[in-house]
């Protein structure tokens, strides 16, 4: 396929794959912010990620939900290429990032991640102060120019990610010493002072308490009107809680995927069905 | 040769008590182990141990004792006019030792004896006794182990917690040789004590410590030239210090920078062919460096110092601290990488995240992370680097300069301990003592930095646990 494709392009041109797999999540004449056609991903022989095909929209929250081992994950990393840093993964087909493909030799990695920001499954913030964590993004991209301009950033990210009040007077504590919601927040108050396009989120409540989990949850919702999220769930209830558009991956295929609300009240695969009935998973 | 013997003989009870115990136990329950509390083997072990334990726990002492209640008994045995001088006055401590040593001597028939008929007399009866002693020995120890024996199979019965009791025993044993280590450790700390306080008898620890002459030689005679000796050990320490910190300008460099090559950038492939080369560094025996140091690297700056008009002296600081430093690379490169190697991936991962390009990542968040286990590494090198020895008497010479040139001879407090020791020395005199006291300095020093880098190390392990 040709990588110098547009998006639009993508959309008209791809033959549809078997099944559901490339069924667009958006309708014609939409742009998608992320897209993928005939993606694989291969860990040394192991066929991981199976064909899919999706797409992205701007400014909505994306659900990838599935049984452990599905492949979500992987899948979420190929979004900024963060498969690149495992030795044995390989990915092939095509991903686009506003229609650019992001595998294309010219495209570096690095600057990738500033575009599209992660948020981990167990909250990783650095053992440096709150403040440093939060100006480390900012500060290898040159972001701000000077002290105040840093400080600036630093604020309003922390004000985005609702962590403000609670850490305002000890923004010169270890990060680490915050509670697993509060450093969670910090995590995407990190990916945030980046000024990134899309926040891709793993799994981001799988470690928090439900009242934590909660404020996640407004925290993302409220994230919506400026970025593009993705987030891999494992909580049924949270996908259906947070995301417009859901995509139910299984065995590494992608099975499903459409408006979270048709999803859940009348999926269109049997797999599905079960998987969200809890008869399996 | 008896010894031997009766040890194979004890050997042999104790596998027979063995089998004899588990044979028992399975004849007890009428073959049907099951009901047994403890598996059969380990009835065997009961008795085994039952048997060995009381008659090799009596060897030991024998071994300890016999000696000296052989000696004491000899002595009481001396008819008193052994014990006077010529001039009718009792023998001195020291006397009465050269004594007995010329009766062992004569008994055992190392060398051609006293021909003095009382230390003739003395030596049979000390062998004697000795002969007598080995006797009551192997019948006291083979009485024991068949009694013991016999009171461990008595015992067996179905009911018998023989498991228990074996891994109490196993227990015990561990503890004793644990403990081993530290006696030693308390032991070796008490002599250096005892030794350095003679020393400090003599000389002043004021002197000793802050005194920048140090010329360790005691007169024989009153009226000899060059008789007063200094004992001011300033010069060794800031030799000490001088080569140590050559050393560690070499190692952790070299060594960190190939550590985090190692954690970070190389294939495995690399990896696994280079961290072993590194390693065997660590196992060449020092003195190789030192013949390396003495006959290649201090030629090598002093003919490349001539070229520059600079004087080197053959044995300089220099080429001992930089071959000192590439011994010493090893520990710091290795310690390193297994810091490096244990941030948790996750905080590679939030880094790479954000956009940070590798060389960030290292710069700002692993080393960070890593640096305080880093520096527990690189203390641990440095206590490695003050102790050294061999490197240091082949390489940096005798004279104890007080100099920071690193171009110049410098001692170390290694090397005077070495030559203050070598030779035939009287061991009371303030010049063989120095050797203590230095090795006690050595010892603190050492022992304080290693403190200190075993707990900025658990302080580091906390932080990710």
């Amino acid at each position: 396929m040709n990588s110098q494709a547009t998006a639009a392009q993508v959309q008209t041109e791809a033959p549809a794959p078997q099944g559901t797999a490339g069924t667009p999540l958006v309708g014609p004449g939409e742009q998608a912010k992320v897209s993928a056609r005939n993606a694989n991903v291969y860990y040394g022989d192991k066929h991981a990620i199976k064909d899919v095909g999706l797409d992205i929209k701007q400014n909505e929250v994306t659900a990838f939900i599935g049984p452990s081992g599905c492949g979500k994950s992987t899948f979420l990393r190929c979004l900024n290429r963060m498969n690149d840093t495992i030795d044995i993964a390989r990915v092939t087909g095509l991903i686009t990032l506003d229609g650019e493909d992001i595998y294309a030799k010219r495209v570096d990695p690095v600057q990738l991640r500033a575009r599209v920001g992660m948020v981990f499954q167990k909250p990783n913030p650095f053992p440096k102060s709150i403040f440093e964590n939060i100006a480390y993004g900012p500060r290898i991209h040159g972001i701000a120019r000077h002290k105040d301009e840093l400080e600036e950033i630093v604020m309003t990210s922390l004000e985005r990610a609702g962590l403000l009040g609670e850490v305002k007077d000890r923004l010169d504590q270890p990060g680490t010493g915050l509670s697993g919601g509060q450093q969670q927040r910090l995590c995407i108050a990190r990916a945030i002072a980046v000024h990134p396009e899309v926040i891709l989120m793993d799994e981001p409540c799988s470690a928090l308490d439900p009242i934590a989990t909660a404020k996640i949850e407004e925290l993302i919702d409220e994230l919506r009107q400026n970025y593009t999220i993705v987030i891999v769930t494992h909580s049924m209830q949270q996908a259906a809680r947070v995301s417009q558009r859901t995509a139910f991956f299984h065995l590494g295929n992608l099975v499903e995927c459409g408006d979270t609300e048709q999803i859940f009240t009348n999926p269109q695969h049997r797999l599905t069905q079960g998987y969200i009935t809890g008869r399996f998973g | 040769m008896q010894a031997f013997t009766l040890i194979l003989v004890l050997a042999v009870l104790t596998v027979v008590g063995f089998r004899m115990g588990r044979g028992r136990a399975v004849a007890v329950v009428g073959g049907e182990t099951r009901k047994l509390h403890s598996l059969p083997s380990y009835h065997g072990m009961y008795v085994a141990l039952w048997c060995a334990v009381p008659s090799f726990v009596l060897f030991g002492l024998w071994m300890l004792f016999e000696s000296s209640i052989a000696t004491q008994l000899t002595l009481a045995n001396l008819p008193p006019q052994a014990l006077q001088g010529p001039d009718g006055q009792p023998l001195s401590e020291a006397r009465i030792g050269l004594l007995l040593n010329d009766i062992r001597n004569t008994a055992t028939g190392n060398i051609a004896g006293s021909s003095d008929a009382i230390v003739q007399q003395a030596a049979q009866y000390y062998n004697g006794i000795r002969a007598t002693g080995d006797w009551l020995l192997t019948a006291a120890a083979l009485s024991l182990a068949v009694l013991g024996a016999g009171f461990g199979w008595k015992r067996v019965s179905a009911d018998l917690r023989a498991r228990n009791d074996v891994e109490m025993a196993v227990k015990i044993f561990m503890i004793v040789c644990s403990t081993i280590a530290v006696f030693t450790t308390i032991g070796i700390i008490l002599s250096l004590l005892f030794e350095s306080l003679r020393f400090f008898s003599r000389v002043s620890p004021v002197e000793f410590l802050f005194g920048t002459h140090w010329s360790p030689q005691i007169s024989i005679r009153a009226d000899q030239v060059g008789s007063s000796g200094g004992f001011g050990a300033i010069p060794l320490f800031a030799g000490t210090m001088l080569i140590s910190f050559i050393a560690m300008m070499v190692a952790v460099p070299i060594g960190l920078l190939s550590a985090i090559y190692m954690a970070e950038y190389a294939p495995r492939k690399v990896r696994s062919v280079v961290k072993p080369l590194l390693e065997i560094l660590a196992g060449i025996p020092t003195v190789v460096y030192g013949f390396f140091a003495a006959l290649t690297v201090a030629p090598f700056f002093r003919d490349s110092g001539q070229l520059f008009g600079l004087s080197i002296s053959s044995e300089s600081a220099i080429a001992a601290g930089i071959v000192m430093g590439i011994m010493i690379i090893p520990f710091v490169s290795s310690l390193s990488d297994d810091v490096i190697t244990a941030v948790p991936n996750a905080m590679r991962e939030g880094s790479y995240g954000l956009g940070a390009t590798k060389s960030e990542t290292i710069k700002r968040v692993i080393l960070p992370a890593a640096l305080p286990g880093v520096v527990g590494g690189i203390l641990l090198a440095v206590s490695r680097a003050i102790g050294e020895t061999m490197i240091v008497v082949m390489a940096a010479g005798l004279a104890a300069n007080l100099t920071a040139n690193p171009f110049e001879a410098v001692t170390t407090v290694t090397v005077q301990i070495v030559t203050l020791l070598v030779g035939d020395q009287e061991f009371d005199s303030p010049k063989t003592l120095a050797a203590f006291a230095l090795g006690l300095v050595l010892f603190v020093v050492t022992l304080v930095l290693n403190v200190i880098a075993l707990h900025v190390v658990r302080k580091y392990r906390e932080q990710y646990e």
